[in-house]
């Protein structure tokens, strides 16, 4: 497929999507995507042949990758994607962690932002995205979230590795003297099929370098494909394994001094009094470091300071939140939404005057607060030099966090150097700033030396950045055929992105719709006629931010659950009920479809086991699971998940499968146990004995289909989340003849 | 006081108070940053090394106790059992993040030391770390696909 300037002319008034276009990249010049060689610090013979790879004599081929890798793969998938339009051996592959450049801005995450219905792809919202693709390209923020990644790489990776091989064709054109139409590049060369010459690309880099990119970029055929949709192995792997791998908490450079922090428990409390002079008289402690709501001490050892930290007594003024339950904070919900109308996300047919009258079946639905419990626990380290700073540490939005330290250290933002290691889980929860703030602060305060902060596992829990606790009510009528005739959803919960750039950019304005908030209970697939879905606004006094799937973790548990209670009110099986509800969604009825076939829905379950379902939508992706379940007294065990996700174009179908057995763990470890709860304006949870996690004997046998449907590649890090508690759950109503309509199941079933 | 530690077939002088765990040695004495910090309190694994060849939670392991013992950790040359492990974690791709794995597979090498071919429920007993990115199921295949390799 060629594209050119004419062609995407047509596309904008058209509002025609393919390839990469929809999400906005269509506005730019393929020279703009390819970005400046210069920018890649290069070693050795290396040379850069555009901002996203370079080749060295010995013709491996280094990507640079603009996204964190936090397990989800990104060091294999994107470098993929340049390797397939470049003609690259697999094995001369080698990942590298980007640097900070508005070239790698990520544009999906922002045009994923607006409150959209993804399926819209009328004038308004068209025009709309595009408008926010500019912006994006604009402000160039290089995040790692939103399930983006491939999907936002798409395009300019491709590009790059297209342009690349056009610029190695033309090198070795000349050195052969053929015309560049008679060459062929794979595996790693450039031959002449005719007189059975070829050459390597390290023979060619220097040369190729030396040319122009080319102004017209022309990909691969997809029958020409020889990488994409195979289970290539991971780059990171075989550093994974032998212990070599380098996170960010280990960083070492000569000379590093290790800190521990306490923060105050009450979210906004200060720091009170304490006895400095017994901390400085705890073996192995060279500082003691006191912040507005912290005190830090620096040790020879991060055990030596926090042991100094356990051992002394600090006082806290508490903050105002010091009265705050979680208890309070679903009254607070439920008053919001008894008291006014939301947002509207969405709203056609009159649902509300549908839903005046009996028959209406109502339910209410609530979730928890939840911590992200990242395997490594939140660190950063900082070096200060003479009017430049190093700073490492595993992050999701590099250039956001250089700005935030720019600001803090009074210094322009290219003169410090933000390293991203690898990231021992990222889950949303390293997006955030705080912990480059305090070890900025702590740094500052311990000149010339390296110093690294690492939370104990009690701080990371005690002082995240949570999933918020949320309500939502339901009403809902049948009709004479069984079918939903009206839906009104009312949610209330914190508004999560405006929290997070409220922490960002303290004394920005914000204000409006937060997509997150809806995101998952809005623009739902099933033919509604009348559906009204609103969302009231509650601040909390506990600070919120992105946790794996955001709204979607929420949103689909209370809506799949729903929608079987209707199915239950129409006595018609739960997948029956839901595919009546889908003739126009053929990728939703393909995947309902298969699972029913490959999870024996069918067929009884084995004696004392129930079978549930779920099917939801997120970062344009669909996912459908079933759950086989059987209670023994208050103990849930799941003992099968069968899930089939359509994610469009598949880059690598062992990740995705790994993906999915990831966010079912990480969604089904929540449904199951997650409850941090809030007591006194604390979060009550210290460690993993009492924030629990789901273990190897708990782990179900996961069965993972993915169908290739050829559709704009969707995001895989996030969507195996969200199905998995309403599946579940459902699973858990059908054994007990009641409906659960709270997480964790834990507490639903009085296991305390 | 001073102690002599035998990490991975070499010998280490360190001063230490005894109640140092030896994760914070291993990590912040010597370097060896392959052993992993998750809990502090012997609830996740992510710190397991070897002691005279059985599987140890390193944060909660005071330096006075490995004095003069036989520690490995993942950095070490391999036994055949590791060795094994780590081929198999690669062919079914195992790690995500990654943090966990280090102590994954110290627990895994200590099973098959103990247990040639260890059952589903030899697994669940043994490999009690935890995993953030649920990579347990591909954990149990690679012990079953390595204990083959080695039978
Ligand atoms: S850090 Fe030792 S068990 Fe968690
Ligand atoms: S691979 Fe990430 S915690 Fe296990």
């Amino acid at each position: 497929m060629t594209f050119s300037p004419g062609r995407r002319r047509f596309l904008l008034t058209a509002g025609v999507v393919g390839g990469g276009l929809l999400i906005g990249y269509g506005l730019f010049r393929e020279r703009d995507l390819l970005g400046d060689p210069a920018i890649l610090p290069t070693e050795g013979d290396q040379v850069a042949l555009n901002a996203w790879l370079k080749i060295d004599g010995a013709g491996h081929v280094t990507v640079a990758v603009p996204r964190a890798e936090m397990g989800q793969g990104v060091y294999t998938a994107l470098p993929m994607l340049v390797a397939e339009e470049l003609g690259a051996a697999w094995a001369d592959v080698r990942a590298d962690q980007a640097p900070v450049d508005k070239v790698y801005g990520n544009i999906a995450v922002l045009t994923d932002a607006a409150p959209l219905d993804p399926h819209d792809h009328g004038f308004v919202a068209t025009t709309l995205r595009w408008s926010l693709s500019r912006v994006a390209r604009v402000l160039g923020v290089q995040v790692t979230g939103g399930s983006t990644s491939v999907r936002d790489a798409w395009l300019p990776m491709r590009t790059a590795g297209a342009a690349a091989r056009d610029m190695l064709t033309r090198a070795a054109a000349a050195r052969l003297a053929v015309p560049p139409g008679e060459l062929e590049v794979s595996d790693g060369k450039v031959s002449h099929a005719a007189s059975g010459r070829a050459l390597s690309f390290g023979a060619l880099a220097g040369e190729a370098a030396a040319l122009a990119p080319p102004t017209r970029i022309v990909f691969r055929e997809p029958g020409e494909r020889r990488l994409l949709g195979r289970p290539l192995p991971r780059t990171d792997v075989p550093a994974k394994v032998d212990g070599s791998a380098q996170f960010g908490a280990d960083v070492r450079n000569a000379g590093t001094v290790y800190a521990a922090i306490r923060i105050a428990p009450v979210f906004g409390g200060q720091l009170g009094s304490f006895d400095r002079a017994a901390l400085e008289a705890r073996p192995g402690v060279i500082g003691v470091v006191p912040l507005e709501d912290a005190l830090a001490v620096v040790g020879r050892t991060w055990w030596h300071a926090e042991q100094a930290l356990s051992a002394v007594d600090v006082a806290f003024s508490p903050g105002p939140g010091a009265d705050v339950s979680t208890a309070d904070l679903f009254a607070r919900y439920a008053d919001a939404i008894d008291a006014d109308d939301g947002f509207a996300y969405e709203d056609r047919g009159d649902a509300r005057a549908a839903l005046r009258g009996a028959d209406v079946l109502r339910a209410e639905y609530r979730a928890p607060l939840l911590a992200h419990a990242c395997m490594e626990p939140m660190n950063c380290t900082v070096r200060l030099g003479d009017g430049t700073a190093d700073i490492w540490c595993g992050n999701q939005a590099p250039d956001l966090l250089r700005l935030i330290a720019a600001d803090m250290l009074d210094l322009p933002p290219e003169r410090i150097r933000l390293h991203t290691p690898l990231l021992g889980g990222g889950f949303g929860r390293r997006a955030e700033p705080d912990f480059m703030r305090y070890a900025i602060a702590i740094a500052q305060a311990v000149p010339d030396q390296t110093v690294q902060l690492v939370y104990s596992r009690e701080q990371d829990l005690q002082h995240d950045t949570y999933r918020p606790p949320v309500l939502s009510r339901f009403a809902a009528r049948l009709d004479g055929e069984g079918r939903i005739a009206a839906w009104h959803n009312h949610i209330a919960g914190p508004s999560v992105s405006q929290a997070t750039i409220a922490r960002a950019f303290p004394g920005l304005p914000l204000g409006g719709p937060d997509k997150t908030s809806a995101e998952g209970a809005a623009h739902l697939p099933y033919a509604v006629p009348a559906r009204r879905v609103e969302h009231s606004k509650v601040d909390i006094p506990a600070p919120v931010g992105f946790w794996r799937s955001v709204g979607h973790s929420y949103n689909a548990f209370f809506t799949e659950c729903f929608v079987d209670e209707l199915a239950a009110a129409a006595a018609a099986d739960p997948l029956a009920f839901r595919l009546a509800h889908l003739h126009d969604r053929p990728r939703e009825r393909r995947v309902l479809t298969l699972l029913e076939a490959v999870s024996d829905w069918g067929s009884a379950p084995p004696a004392g086991r129930a079978r549930g379902l779920a099917l939801h939508e997120s970062f344009h992706s669909i996912v459908g699971q079933v759950a086989e379940v059987s209670l023994d007294g208050g103990q849930v065990h799941v003992h099968r998940v069968v899930c089939v996700i359509d994610c469009g174009q598949v880059v690598n179908p062992d990740i995705v499968i790994a993906q999915m057995e990831s966010g079912i763990v990480f969604g089904l470890t929540a449904a199951l146990y997650g409850d941090t709860r809030l007591e006194g304006g604390r979060v009550q949870q210290w460690n993993f004995p009492d924030y629990r996690m789901l273990t190897m004997k708990e782990m179900p046998q996961i069965e993972t289909h993915v169908i290739e449907s050829g559709a704009e590649p969707g995001g895989v890090g996030e969507p195996g989340t969200p199905p998995i508690a309403p599946a579940v759950a459902n699973a858990v109503s059908r054994l007990l003849g009641r409906r659960i309509r709270s997480l964790p199941l834990r507490s639903a079933l009085g296991a305390g | 006081m001073n102690y002599t530690l035998r990490i991975n077939g070499e010998t280490h002088q360190v001063e230490s108070e005894p109640e140092v765990p030896l994760l914070w040695i291993l990590r912040d004495v010597l370097g060896l940053t392959g052993t992993k910090f998750g809990c502090g309190v012997a609830a996740c694994g992510a710190c397991t090394v070897h002691v005279d060849g059985r599987a140890m939670r390193t944060c909660t392991l005071p330096v006075s106790a490995v004095a003069d013992k036989h520690i490995a950790t993942i950095e070490g040359p391999p036994d055949v059992r590791l060795q094994a492990l780590q081929a198999a974690w690669i062919r079914h791709q195992v790690p995500q993040c990654g943090y966990c794995q280090s102590g994954m597979l110290m627990a895994a090498a200590a099973l098959l030391a103990e247990r040639a071919q260890p059952s589903d429920a030899d697994i669940d007993r043994a490999i009690t770390n935890i995993c953030r990115c649920g990579t347990y199921q591909r954990v149990r295949r690679a012990i079953h696909d390595a204990a083959g390799k080695l039978a």
